[in-house]
């Protein structure tokens, strides 16, 4: 009986717990190669991010980026927590010039950014964007690795997973398949034709930190800075739930001692 | 219990208030002295758990109201607002997102314990009928609300899930445009929505005090399921199962935290982190977790309004457990067939949600078609069969009887 009951709950617990991923899961599935892992910092009970490694994020982000996608919900402030100052933040809001207005004579004008500014969009409306891009609007990255299962994993293979030509596995899928015109292959891309060409080239930028700029190390520090975007709260929401996890369970087990010292007479 | 006595108060303040209104003496009576079977496992812990839950809701709930913005264009940016600048915002929430989880999961846990030891029989059944109520709002406020931070699949799910009355014969189309306010899911809606899921959970609650007022009344039922006759079948529900409940909790919480704080986004679907776009269809829609079970059943017919029909029976049907089951025995122990079959009922409610995540096509449909029509045959042919045929094992005299006659007895059941 007792382990009917154990095999029971234990079943249902793990579809429970199961089923979040499953049905995620089958949202994006696709027959390419599998995601790559690399490890992040940010993972795991003491994730947590590096400033170092947050600025040569946002260098690239910046420097490649940034001319096709936004950063909505956020403002220049908001960089601050990548570990700069508020000068420099002041000096990188200041190098964008933003619209304002309108003055006492009605018109519209132009002034530097300042740090409460949000950060400048790179289009002004979508039809713009979709204009540049092929038809396709450069989705805003600030949400992204949240908006994508597997995100982090995702946009990193994503970043790294352009063929110059069709793999032979696609075409065994569909004989038929090929790359529209304005399009790229990718292996990881849903229908595997992006309309966003390849980003990262060996020798596109250099970082300020000295740091050599291969694909891979720029793929991996513009994903940390975009989960940093997405979960700015990471490193609070971890410290605070070790000591909350710690102690709910010294706090159980004192009620487990003490539930069990009442019944002591009872059963 | 008339048999307890009215607590003599002694501070003055008290005294004066339960002359006048006697809502200490309530207390004392309902949750101290309260008898409860002193044989109680386990599985009795998640009724409490759930009322706990449902509380955490409401509170978290009202802080997220005043931070959210029930438009359109507004919604989507409200929530991120909500958790990049305001303080804590996140953990609000987070904790509203994670514990709707919790709920489903105890109130699920609540409910087949009941069916397994027979809490339904009588003369609990209203007690069981205001249960089943209870769950139906939970449905809709659960779906009201996962349309509120207006994510693709907020919103494809409120059109898949209203689309449904427009299969009615004659008003069904009208019905569909008097619930959107409009020709579709639109801001109409969406404030209509905000509303409701406002409105819910305080129905919720009301309901539960009339479930806790039948449950008072009836008392509870006991893993023998053999009704209270002495005294030494009882102990106070105070300090026994307030402790007991207390480290449920304190479980509870562990796991709760763990999701909230290292995996807050583990039941959303990262789809709804794309805004509400009307003009793109998700290529999958898929239900939170806790509906995928009815989803299925609605998706096992292929007729659209007999899908329906059927999914709301698949709940409905819980009602008439009381009198679908024939057996006069009430606990599953003591019904050595009986307990099969339950087992086989919940791995194929089970697996039915594991169907209700996967595409409609191929053997999924079949499949899906075999575990409705399982789920429906356990109520309608085998319960009212088993009451039949069963040999029923012999069900011990008292609670304090079989305790005493040793837990190797109860260790071999
Ligand atoms: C030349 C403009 C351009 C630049 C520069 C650019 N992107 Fe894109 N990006 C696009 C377009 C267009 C799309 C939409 C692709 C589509 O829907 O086919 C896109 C889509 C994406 C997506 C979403 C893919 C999906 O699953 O929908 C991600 C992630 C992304 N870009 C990341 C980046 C990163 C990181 C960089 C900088 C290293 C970058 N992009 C630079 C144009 C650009
Ligand atoms: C029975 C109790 C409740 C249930 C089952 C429930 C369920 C839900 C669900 C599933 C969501 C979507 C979560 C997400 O993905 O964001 C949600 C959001 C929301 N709920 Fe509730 N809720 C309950 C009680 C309440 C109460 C009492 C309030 C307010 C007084 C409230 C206010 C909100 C608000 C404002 C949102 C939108 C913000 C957000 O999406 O995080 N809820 N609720």
């Amino acid at each position: 009986m007792k382990t009917l009951i154990r095999i029971g709950t234990a079943a249902i617990l793990a579809t429970g717990l199961s089923l979040g991923g499953t049905a995620a899961q089958a949202a994006g599935g696709h027959g390419g190669p599998e995601l790559k892992h690399p490890s992040w910092t940010f993972d795991g009970l003491f994730g947590h991010y590096n400033e170092d490694q947050l600025k040569r994020g946002w260098e690239v982000y910046s420097n490649v980026c940034a001319s096709c996608h936004g950063l909505e919900y956020m403002h220049y402030r908001n960089l601050k927590g990548l570990g700069y100052t508020e000068d420099e933040v002041e000096a990188i809001a200041a190098s964008f010039e933003i619209e304002d207005g309108p003055d006492e004579w009605g018109e519209m004008f132009t002034r530097p950014a300042t740090v409460v500014d949000p950060i400048k969009e790179p289009y002004e409306n979508d039809a713009l964007a979709k204009l540049a891009n092929g038809g396709a609007v450069p989705p805003n990255l600030s949400v992204m690795t949240r908006a994508r299962d597997h995100g982090p994993d995702y946009v990193y293979s994503l970043m790294l997973g352009y063929e110059a030509g069709v793999p032979e596995w696609v075409h065994e899928e569909d004989p038929e398949f090929s790359v529209p015109p304005g399009k790229s292959f990718n292996n990881y891309f849903p229908g595997y034709a992006i309309s966003m060409p390849q980003q990262l080239f060996p020798g596109i930028m250099e970082y300020s930190d000295g740091t050599e700029a291969t694909p891979e190390q720029m793929a991996k520090d513009v994903v940390t800075f975009l989960q940093w975007a997405a979960e700015p709260e990471l490193e609070k929401r971890k410290d605070l739930g070790r000591y909350v996890l710690v102690f709910l369970i010294v706090f159980t087990g004192v009620l487990y001692a003490y539930k069990r010292e009442i019944w002591k007479n009872a059963h | 219990m008339s048999s307890t006595p009215s607590p003599v108060w002694s501070n003055p303040a008290i005294k004066w208030v339960d002359r006048r209104m006697p809502i200490f003496s309530l207390m004392h009576k309902e949750l101290i002295v309260y008898p409860t079977p002193r044989n109680l496992n386990y599985w009795w812990n998640f009724g409490s758990l759930a009322g706990i839950a449902l509380v955490i809701l409401i509170f978290s709930g009202i802080f997220l109201a005043m931070h959210y913005v029930p438009h359109e264009d507004m919604a989507f940016a409200s929530v991120e607002r909500l958790m990049r600048e305001v303080n804590s915002g996140w953990l609000i929430r987070f904790i509203h997102m994670n514990t709707v989880s919790l709920f489903f999961l105890c109130v699920y846990i609540h409910i087949f314990r009941g069916m397994y030891y027979g809490s339904y029989k009588a003369p609990r059944e209203l007690l069981w009928i205001i249960g089943v109520i209870i769950y139906f709002v939970m449905v809709g406020t659960a779906f009201l609300g996962y349309v509120l931070p207006w994510g693709q699949m907020s919103f494809w799910a409120a059109t898949v899930i209203t689309s449904l009355v427009t299969p009615i014969p004659l008003v069904g189309e009208e019905l569909a445009i008097w619930l959107w306010g409009g020709f579709g899911v639109n801001n109409a809606t969406l404030q209509r929505f905000f509303s409701l899921h406002y409105l819910l959970p305080m129905v919720i609650f009301a309901l539960v005090f009339l479930h806790l007022w039948a449950l008072h009344t009836t008392k509870s039922n006991n893993p023998l399921g053999v009704d209270v006759k002495k005294k030494a079948d009882t102990l106070p529900f105070h300090p026994y199962y307030t402790m007991k409940d207390a480290f449920g909790l304190g479980v509870a919480l562990v796991v709760l935290s763990y999701f909230i704080f290292f995996n807050p986004n583990y039941f959303n679907h990262s789809i709804n982190y794309v805004m509400a776009d009307p003009m793109v269809t998700p290529e999958h829609i898929v239900p939170e977790w806790y509906f995928l079970p009815f989803y299925a059943i609605l998706r096992a017919i292929p007729d659209k309004l007999g899908g329906v029909v059927l999914m709301f029976l698949s709940i409905l049907i819980w009602m008439a457990l009381p009198w679908l089951d024939r057996s006069r025995v009430r606990s599953g122990k003591f019904r050595p067939v009986f307990k099969w079959f339950f087992w086989v009922w919940v791995a194929d409610f089970v697996l039915l949600t594991w169907l209700g995540a996967m595409p409609a096509e191929g053997t999924y449909v079949t499949m899906g078609q075999w575990a409705t029509a399982y789920y429906f045959a356990h109520f309608v042919v085998i319960l009212p069969l088993l009451g039949w045929f069963e040999k029923t094992k012999p069900v011990p005299e008292s609670i304090s009887a079989a305790v005493t006659a040793g837990h190797d007895k109860e260790a071999a059941a």
